[in-house]
Formats: C-alpha cells, sequence, structure tokens
C-alpha cells in the first residue's frame, strides 16, 4: 500500500519530517533550560516553561509598542517594510533574552537560593509555586483566552512548487535561530573559563567551592543562561505558531521536560536530541497513529527508553553534567 | 456532662425544626392566591455578564404582555396578568447559582397563581429547576436553552432527559432550536456551498463532538457528501499543523470543526491556513464570537472564508411571520428596535403562554401545561412552527455567518425542513 501510493506518501512524510524537526528544535531550545539547571542543582524548575510563557508575552507588548499591533492595540503602521520588521524582530530578541535570563536568575537568588541545602523536595515544591505565579502573571498580561500573535514571518515556500514540499521563512527562521545558540551553548559550556567552572560546579560542587569556585553565583548565571534561551525560544515560537496564552507554558514546558529526561537529564546534546525526537513522534504520531494519540505515544516512547535506558539516550552511569 | 449540653441542644434544634415546618404549613394554607390574577414568571441571570442579553429576553417578554394590555379572559372570566422578574443570578457570584435558582423555582411553586414559568437561559440552571417545576405541573417555556440533552433522548447521559421529569409528564419546552440541529443545518450549507468531500474535526467535548457527529452523520446520510475523515484533537496542545497537513493531504473542499473558540478553533484556522490549505471552514455557535477573530488574527480571514452557524436570525432578518409586526411594536413601546436577537425569543416565549392560556381555556396548571406543549403551526417571529413531543421547536431556522473586514456579518438564512411531530 505503501509502495502504490509511494510519491505522495514519501511527499506528505517529508513534510511531517520538516514540520516535526522546526518543532522540535523549539521545544530543545526549552528543554536546555530545564537539563542545564538539573545537571547543576539537581533541581526541575517546573517554573521554566511559564517564564517561556511571559517571554512570549514581552515580545508582543514590544511588537504593540512599535505599531505592528497586539494585545487589544490595532497595527499602526500599515505594511512595515521587511527592514522595520526585522528591526523590531531583533529587538524583541534583544530585550526577551535579557529580560527571562533576568527573571530566570532573580528567582534563583529569592527562591531557590535560600533552599540550597533544604530536602529536594523544598525547592520542587517551590518551583510549582512559581510556576503558578508566573502563570497568573500570564493571565494579567494577556486575558484569559488565546492571543494572536502577528503574522510577521510570511509562509512563503523556499522550495519549488513542483517538489510538494513546503520549507517556508519560517521554518528557515526556527533552524536559523536555534542551531546557532546551540551550537553556540555547546562551545560556551566546553571552552570558556565559567563553561568550566559551570561544569566544575555540576560534578562537585564541595570540590568546585574549595578550588575557589564562587558556586552560588555560577548557579545564579547557569540559571540566567537557560533563562534567555526560554527568552530566545519564545519568540521563535510566537512568531512560528502565532498564538499564544497564558497556558501555553503548561504543555511546551511538559514536553520541554520531557525532552531533557529523554536525552538524559543534564546532558545539553541529550536535550537536543530529546526535543528533535518528541517533535519528530508528535508529528509523526499525529498523522499516521491520530491526533488524540500523539500525546500518549510521546510518553510511552520515554517510559520505553527509560525502562531499558534509565540514563536517558545520552546519559551515562558516570555522568559528565552540563 | 456532654449530655447536658447535647439535650437542651437536641431540644431546640426540635424546636426550631417544628416552628419552620408549622410556619412553611400555615404559609402553604394560607395561600390561596387571588382568584382573578394568573401569573407568569420568568427567571433569568439579571445581574452579571449575561445581564444585557436578558434585558432583551425581558422586554420582548413584556412586550407580548403589554400588547394584550396585561389582561386575558377564560372562558367567562377576565384574569389580570401579573408578570414577575426573578433573578437566578447573584451579583456576588456575577453569574447564575444553583441556590438562586431552586429558590426561583419553589417560588413559583408555592404560588397557586403561577401558571408559566419562562426560563432558564443557562441550560445547567434548568436541569436544577426542571424536576421542581415538573412536580408542580408548572409549563416551563426557555428562551435560550440549547443543550440537547435537557429534552432529548441518548443525546446525554443515559438518565437523561427522564431524570428532569420525575413525574414522567413534559413540561419543558424551548422556543430555540437545540445545539445538535446545528450540525445538520451546518451540513445543509456545506451543501449549498457545493462541497463534495469534507474533513470533520471535533474537540472531544460533548457539545462539540455531539454537533459534530451529527454533520458527519447528515453529511453522508442526507446530502451524499464524502467524509475524508474524522478526528478528536486534544485542546490542550498548542498547534494542530501536524494534523492539518494530514487534512491538507486529503484534498476537502470544506474543513468543519465542531468545538469552540475556547478549545482552539481559532488555532486550527490558523494552522491552516499556515499549512496552505485555503477552503473554508466551518463551525458551530460556540465560534461565533469576537474572541474566534481575535484568537486567529483579523488577516487570516482574508486568506481562507470562515463561516459559523447560530442558532436564531439577526433582527433585521425577522421578515416572516409575526417578526415585523414584533419589530414595529417594540419601537413603539420601547422608542428603539431590538438590539439583541434574544428580544425576539423572549417575545416568543409569552406569545406561547398567551397562546397555552387562551387554548386551555382555565386557570389550571395542567391544562395550561398540555396547551402549552400542543402548540401547533404557531406564527411566531421567525415563520410557522410546532413543539415536538419533546418540547422541542420543529423549527430549524438557523443563520449562517461569515467574516468580512474582522467583524461576523450575516451570510445567509438557513432552514432545515423535517415532517412536523405533535404529541405533548
Amino acid at each position: 500500500m505503501i509502495f502504490a501510493a509511494d510519491s505522495a506518501f514519501w511527499q506528505a512524510f517529508t513534510q511531517q519530517t520538516i514540520d516535526g524537526l522546526a518543532f522540535g528544535a523549539l521545544i530543545a531550545l526549552i528543554a536546555l533550560g530545564y537539563t542545564m539547571v538539573y545537571g547543576i542543582v539537581e533541581l526541575i524548575n517546573f517554573a521554566h516553561g511559564d517564564l517561556f510563557m511571559l517571554g512570549c508575552f514581552l515580545s508582543l507588548t514590544i511588537l504593540a509598542a512599535f505599531g505592528l499591533g497586539g494585545l487589544g492595540f490595532d497595527a499602526t503602521v500599515k505594511d512595515p517594510s521587511p527592514v522595520y520588521v526585522a528591526v523590531v524582530l531583533l529587538t524583541c530578541l534583544l530585550v526577551a533574552m535579557p529580560f527571562c535570563g533576568a527573571l530566570n536568575f532573580a528567582v534563583d537568588w529569592v527562591v531557590y537560593k535560600p533552599l540550597r541545602t533544604a530536602p529536594k523536595l523544598a525547592p520542587l515544591v517551590s518551583a510549582i509555586g512559581v510556576s503558578f505565579i508566573f502563570m497568573n502573571v500570564g493571565l494579567f498580561w494577556g486575558g484569559a483566552q488565546d492571543v494572536n500573535f502577528p503574522n510577521l514571518i510570511p509562509d512563503t515556500n523556499l522550495m519549488s512548487a513542483d517538489s510538494g514540499i513546503r520549507f517556508t521563512y519560517k521554518d528557515a527562521m526556527v533552524f536559523g535561530v536555534t542551531v546557532p545558540l546551540m551550537i553556540a551553548l555547546t562551545l560556551f559550556v566546553q571552552y570558556s573559563r565559567l563553561g568550566k567552572a559551570m561544569r566544575a560546579t555540576a560534578q562537585n560542587p564541595t570540590a568546585a567551592k574549595l578550588m575557589g569556585i564562587d558556586t552560588n553565583k555560577v548557579i545564579g548565571l547557569t540559571f540566567a543562561i537557560g533563562g534567555a534561551l526560554a527568552g530566545a525560544g519564545s519568540v521563535v515560537y510566537a512568531l512560528k505558531v502565532n498564538t499564544i496564552s497564558y497556558t501555553m507554558g503548561f504543555q511546551n514546558g511538559l514536553y520541554a521536560f520531557t525532552a531533557a529526561v529523554l536525552g538524559g537529564i543534564g546532558r545539553i546534546p541529550g536535550a537536543v536530541l530529546g526535543g528533535l525526537i518528541i517533535g519528530l513522534v508528535r508529528y509523526y504520531g499525529s498523522a499516521y497513529v491520530g491526533e488524540t494519540w500523539a500525546g500518549a505515544l510521546i510518553f510511552g516512547i520515554l517510559i520505553l527508553i527509560l525502562v531499558f535506558r534509565p540514563t536517558g539516550l545520552l546519559g551515562s552511569t558516570t555522568r559528565e553534567k552540563v | 456532662m456532654p449530655f447536658r449540653i447535647t439535650l437542651p441542644l437536641i431540644l431546640l434544634v426540635l424546636f426550631v425544626a417544628a416552628g419552620v415546618a408549622g410556619l412553611a404549613l400555615s404559609d402553604n394554607a394560607q395561600s390561596k392566591g387571588k382568584p382573578d390574577v394568573i401569573k407568569i414568571v420568568s427567571s433569568l441571570p439579571r445581574s452579571g455578564s449575561a445581564r444585557g442579553q436578558t434585558d432583551s429576553i425581558v422586554q420582548g417578554l413584556k412586550l407580548a404582555l403589554h400588547e394584550v394590555n396585561y389582561q386575558i379572559t377564560l372562558g367567562d372570566r377576565t384574569y389580570k396578568l401579573e408578570y414577575q422578574d426573578l433573578d437566578d443570578a447573584t451579583a456576588a457570584a456575577g453569574n447564575w447559582t444553583i441556590e438562586q435558582e431552586i429558590a426561583n423555582a419553589n417560588q413559583a411553586r408555592s404560588d397557586p397563581d403561577v401558571m408559566v414559568y419562562v426560563g432558564t437561559y443557562n441550560s445547567g440552571a434548568a436541569k436544577v429547576s426542571m424536576p421542581i417545576l415538573n412536580k408542580a405541573n408548572i409549563l416551563m417555556i426557555s428562551p435560550a436553552n440549547t443543550a440537547p440533552a435537557l429534552t432529548k433522548p441518548n443525546t446525554g447521559d443515559k438518565h437523561e432527559p427522564q431524570c428532569y421529569r420525575p413525574t414522567g409528564k413534559v413540561n419543558f419546552c424551548r422556543v430555540v432550536p437545540a445545539d445538535d440541529v446545528q450540525g445538520a443545518v451546518a451540513a445543509q450549507w456545506a451543501n449549498e456551498i457545493g462541497a463534495k468531500q469534507v474533513y470533520i474535526l471535533d474537540d472531544n467535548e460533548v457539545y462539540g463532538k455531539g454537533i459534530a457527529d451529527l454533520f458527519h452523520r447528515t453529511c453522508k446520510e442526507k446530502f451524499g457528501i464524502k467524509v475524508l475523515g474524522q478526528e478528536s484533537i486534544d485542546s490542550k496542545q498548542q498547534e494542530f499543523k501536524p494534523l492539518l497537513q494530514k487534512v491538507k493531504d486529503a484534498k476537502p473542499d470544506l474543513v468543519y470543526f465542531g468545538g469552540t473558540t475556547q478549545t482552539k478553533a481559532g488555532q486550527i484556522f490558523k494552522d491552516m491556513i499556515s499549512v496552505g490549505l485555503t477552503c473554508p471552514m466551518m463551525g458551530p455557535d460556540g465560534t461565533f464570537e469576537t474572541a474566534m477573530i481575535e484568537s486567529a488574527g483579523k488577516e487570516s480571514f482574508e486568506k481562507a472564508p470562515f463561516y459559523a452557524t447560530f442558532g436564531g436570525l439577526p433582527i433585521e432578518e425577522l421578515k416572516d411571520g409575526r417578526g415585523p409586526t414584533f419589530i414595529k411594536n417594540f419601537t413603539a413601546l420601547y422608542g428603539k428596535p431590538p438590539t439583541e436577537a434574544y428580544a425576539a425569543y423572549g417575545y416568543e416565549c409569552g406569545l406561547v403562554a398567551l397562546d397555552a392560556l387562551k387554548r386551555a381555556g382555565k386557570k389550571d396548571r395542567d391544562a395550561v401545561r398540555l396547551a402549552g406543549l400542543a402548540t401547533e403551526n404557531f406564527v411566531g417571529t421567525i415563520g410557522k412552527w410546532s413543539f415536538d413531543a419533546n418540547g422541542d421547536t420543529d423549527s430549524k431556522v438557523m443563520s449562517g455567518n461569515t467574516v468580512k473586514d474582522g467583524k461576523f456579518v450575516f451570510d445567509r438564512k438557513l432552514e432545515l425542513k423535517t415532517s412536523a411531530r405533535n404529541s405533548p
């Protein structure tokens, strides 16, 4: 049957693969925040998905301020030139990244740092609390309904029409932002001084402290970097999906957290791999199994992998965290 | 020691209980009512967010009573018509409350002059008062309840609608078409615009899936429209691109979504466009709201048409039956024409109540109930209709709406013809 409809089948399959990878790249960007924080303080920062949500609302507010519409304001700039749009979007990125980074840093400073020596459950429950606080801020910011995010990146296909495959500017933007960020992060953690300090703190905080590393500062900066990645993710996500809502952090955060666990929590390449797998499973699942089963499928695969490889795909027993 | 405290307490409770019971009894014994008065009450959320719509309903209802000068002659007696506007909402809740609706139903039940209960606005409230009024044999006419399970078997829980009719008799009727009619009407619209194959999505909830299933069935059985597939979504998901990609590959002429704006109708429309599918999308009245346009973004509606069905006609389309008279008299009484479609339903309820009283010919709850449910070939504001055995109107007049310039506009009148049947 597959052979009978081969060309149409492969076309659809390639399309779902491209879209799934683009979605997965976004999830991976959020997953990096989970995995880095877990790697260094062994805390699952449940508020991370909601931080990402706040980044989306900030971006929308910036768009509204620049007259591109959003949050109840009508677009005052009619048919904005691509240069204007590019400048505004770059501003979004340059504001949302430090904003989310600083917010995450502040949360660590205020909420998690005093609990550093407390039982593991205490910061975990606090993280859930922070998540709820963020959600309510989002509710206040954007209202209870789904909010439209202006469609600023055209859906124009970059492939030829007869190939039957769609690869749009949006997809190009997703890969264009996420891939360099991931490469930069890997290089940073691997080669920079701070990166080395982060890895040292992850391996053994006490020993790192003895070597003269200010572990609290290092942990704080890890939160900031993870937050900044979520900020970048929020801009790209909002531009691609075009709908944001105060509840969006939950589902996307859950996917990202799953991606981090799937790839081996604490491992940066693992989070990327996990994100891409989840993107593909979500898209193939919807296309070939059924939309309602896509969610179950993702968690089914997670369970299978954890049963046979408890440390995750790239996790090793003597793992080197972050 | 505890004994000494407990005994007086029990005695006190018994005493209070006896007092309350005595009061209730004496109240019952005394309230014989006024012999020359017939009361019509309405129970609607008069405070809170539905205030605008219920104002219209009450205005329409009062207009019907005003037209007969608040008087009715049954046999050789002339009765004065009294109208009581009860609120089933509280300002604190901002919405209808169970307690308030129960209180209203009990008030109507214990007042022997009350012959007709107009209400409710919310289907949930109807579920509360229906059994109380059923036991009291009071005719209940709703201007706004659309949940199918209130009247139709096999549309909800297996005990519905019998659980609302403890006496086994039907006392509830509604002048609005129920939600499930929308699915069938939508299928007719799809047929009218020449759709040959459709893809159906639903939100997996009672309302949305119910309508989508009916759309599915009507398409297949009545119009021979090919259904390429029906799939439920998980409305917690944030985007549905893979699903819409699959829908696109099936090459439909129309996508139907049984669901509401809250269950992601806007996102589905957006994803449909972003995967490059530009056929029309259609949805039920849960998508007929400005929130739909806001969440999907105004510019999306320029790329593909969006259609929404709605159970009722906009005021300016009331051209049949008593529609024009209604608009004329309404304008004369209130100084301006009605704005909300609900005004016509309020008026319709009043007309049905008066007609039922007239045909009953006496001030007797059971006679009025039977007469009300036997309403047949009634000429109302949207044309001629009858109640069926369940108390549902057989009028299947709905409006088809589309989006133009970022606003919903009336597109066409949709009317589904079915055979009228009547036996209360």
